[in-house]
């Protein structure tokens, strides 16, 4: 028995999202995770649980992980019977924890963030300026070096390979930008709302190949939380709980390693992928709206492929033109707007909108009788993904 | 090479890593089992295919083939001029012996997957040598 199913999503909140630093980013972790625990229906004083990624002891002041565990705690008076994280499905490494903490029966009902403040703090603002280079670590030892520090080389080199092999287009590529564009203009909270066209996206400014500016998701300011509980306490709670099928994540190629994988170009997305679907009866023709992860356009197709939409190397086909990933085509794909016009949530505004169309609550964007999304994040040297179902 | 270096990240030096990155830039060091004479890298402490302890750093040809690049154009080290290659090169020893490096010596829109290239170092601070690679 695969004991995701006995656990759901009872509680979801998002704060503002500024592209521009507006409000601390700890307040805007507090806005989400008070609305999450207030739309489950609960009080601080019914969680036992907090997970988050990254975990960190106090990470305050980061602009990648605004609000940590030890502050959310004190902050909100939290008696815990668990807390923890730790990497093992990329931005749903919290997600997966806390499942297996309530089927373990440490907790009953786990709080769940993700703090991004970016722009509060921008991202190298404290390092690569400096007279002298901070030291490389890790597995950064590998890429660094070599004046790659960003995801946007790494998924690239990826990229690059991936559309040598198969033979893709940017003109193909350009589908998933412009699609979620137009899904923006039915999103408030997104950054970017208006249209998106292909000679804009053609034009575009290069970042690193074969990724434009439009390639790249927004960095932003603003929390998503959520809060996971043990299914059978979900019968009586505020909202219609959405409930996990089936989880994945682990690590087939080395944790974090986006160079010596031997399957290059593909990705620990693909490791994630092929153990959620081990977990479940459900097959990709039964998925209504996929919610993937778009750090860059073409993380979202390395996703299509790992989660079996379209065979390896028809990605590019498979998007041509938007149609099948349009609200109304075959799989509406990121439904908000996805990090290229939210903005980065990384992952949990993914998350966020997978619930909201499952419960039927997504407004202008609902997709009509939405009953099993996925959500696929991260790739790289890490990955997760969830398949979710409205009962 | 005469000219001082642009300054990058350096690497923490340790003692799993220290046979790599500090070659004296004589040759391209990699670790090779003498049980199976598989190679391996990085150093993990014993060899990954066959489980032997016997792992030791071999000078190798320095040969290798790209499999995947990008062409880096955003300004993140404001010292270095853009555009410059990073590239995912394998060894013609072991193709899945793989290294993140820099194509160098050779015009941007020049490099291509399935260029072969041989290695050439960059002497840094501290004794590190860079092992990049250019046309071979």
């Amino acid at each position: 028995m695969y004991r995701e199913k006995e656990t759901c999503i009872t509680g979801i909140g998002q704060s503002a999202i500024y592209r521009k630093p507006t409000v601390y980013p700890f307040t805007l972790a507090l806005d989400a995770c008070e609305a999450a625990i207030a739309d489950a229906g609960l009080t601080p004083a019914d969680i036992d649980g907090v997970a988050c990624h990254p975990l960190g002891s106090s990470m305050v002041g980061e602009g990648n992980a605004s609000a940590s565990p030890t502050d959310i705690q004190k902050s909100l008076d939290l008696k815990l019977t668990y807390y923890g994280s730790g990497e093992n499905a990329a931005q749903f490494s919290p997600v997966l924890n806390a499942i297996a903490a309530i089927t373990a029966g440490y907790c009953k009902h786990v709080l769940v963030w993700r703090a991004m403040g970016e722009r509060w703090i921008p991202m190298y603002s404290h390092g690569f300026k400096a007279a002298v280079l901070p030291r490389s670590v890790s597995w950064k030892v590998w890429l660094e070096p070599f004046w790659a520090p960003s995801a946007s080389n790494w998924v690239g080199i990826h990229a690059s390979a991936h559309m040598h092999k198969y033979g893709i287009t940017r003109e193909q590529m350009s589908a998933i930008p412009i699609v979620q564009r137009r899904n923006a203009a039915r999103n408030p909270k997104a950054i970017y709302r208006e249209p998106l066209t292909l000679d804009q996206y053609m034009d575009a400014r290069m970042v690193s190949t074969p990724f434009c500016l439009y390639d790249c998701d927004v960095p932003c300011d603003g929390t998503t939380a959520v809060v996971i509980s043990r299914a059978d306490l979900a019968k009586d709670m505020r909202q219609k709980p959405v409930f996990f099928e089936a989880v994945g994540g682990g690590a087939q190629g080395n944790i974090g390693d986006w160079v010596s994988r031997p399957d290059f170009p593909d990705m620990m997305m693909h490791d994630a992928a092929k153990m959620m679907w081990s977990r479940t009866d459900l097959k990709p023709k039964d998925v209504d709206t996929a919610h993937l992860y778009d750090g860059f356009t073409y993380l979202a197709m390395f996703w299509l492929e790992a989660l079996g939409f379209c065979k390896e190397g028809e990605s590019g086909a498979f998007i041509e033109g938007g149609h099948r990933i349009s609200p109304d085509g075959e799989l509406p794909l990121n439904t908000n707007g996805g990090q290229l016009s939210e903005g980065r949530m990384h992952a949990f505004g993914h998350l966020h909108e997978a619930v909201l169309q499952l419960r039927g609550q997504a407004g202008d964007r609902q997709i009509k009788d939405a009953k099993v999304s996925v959500s696929g994040v991260g790739g790289g040297g890490l990955g997760g993904a969830v398949l979710l179902r409205a009962d | 090479m005469s000219e001082a270096p642009l300054m990058r990240p350096l690497p923490v030096i340790t003692d799993m890593n220290s046979y790599f990155w500090r070659s004296g830039g004589e040759g391209l060091r990699i670790l090779r089992c003498g049980g199976c004479d598989r190679y391996s890298h990085p150093y993990v402490g014993r060899c990954p295919s066959c489980g032997s302890r016997d792992v030791k750093p071999q000078t190798v040809s320095g040969r290798a083939t790209v499999v995947g690049f990008t062409v880096n154009h955003q300004p993140w080290f404001p010292h270095v001029p853009v555009p410059y290659v990073i590239a995912y090169v394998e060894l013609e020893e072991q193709s899945d012996i793989r290294l993140a490096t820099n194509i160098v010596n050779c015009p941007v829109e020049d490099v291509a997957i399935g260029m072969k290239v041989k290695v050439v170092f960059e002497k840094q601070d501290d004794d590190i040598y860079i092992p990049l690679f250019e046309p071979a």
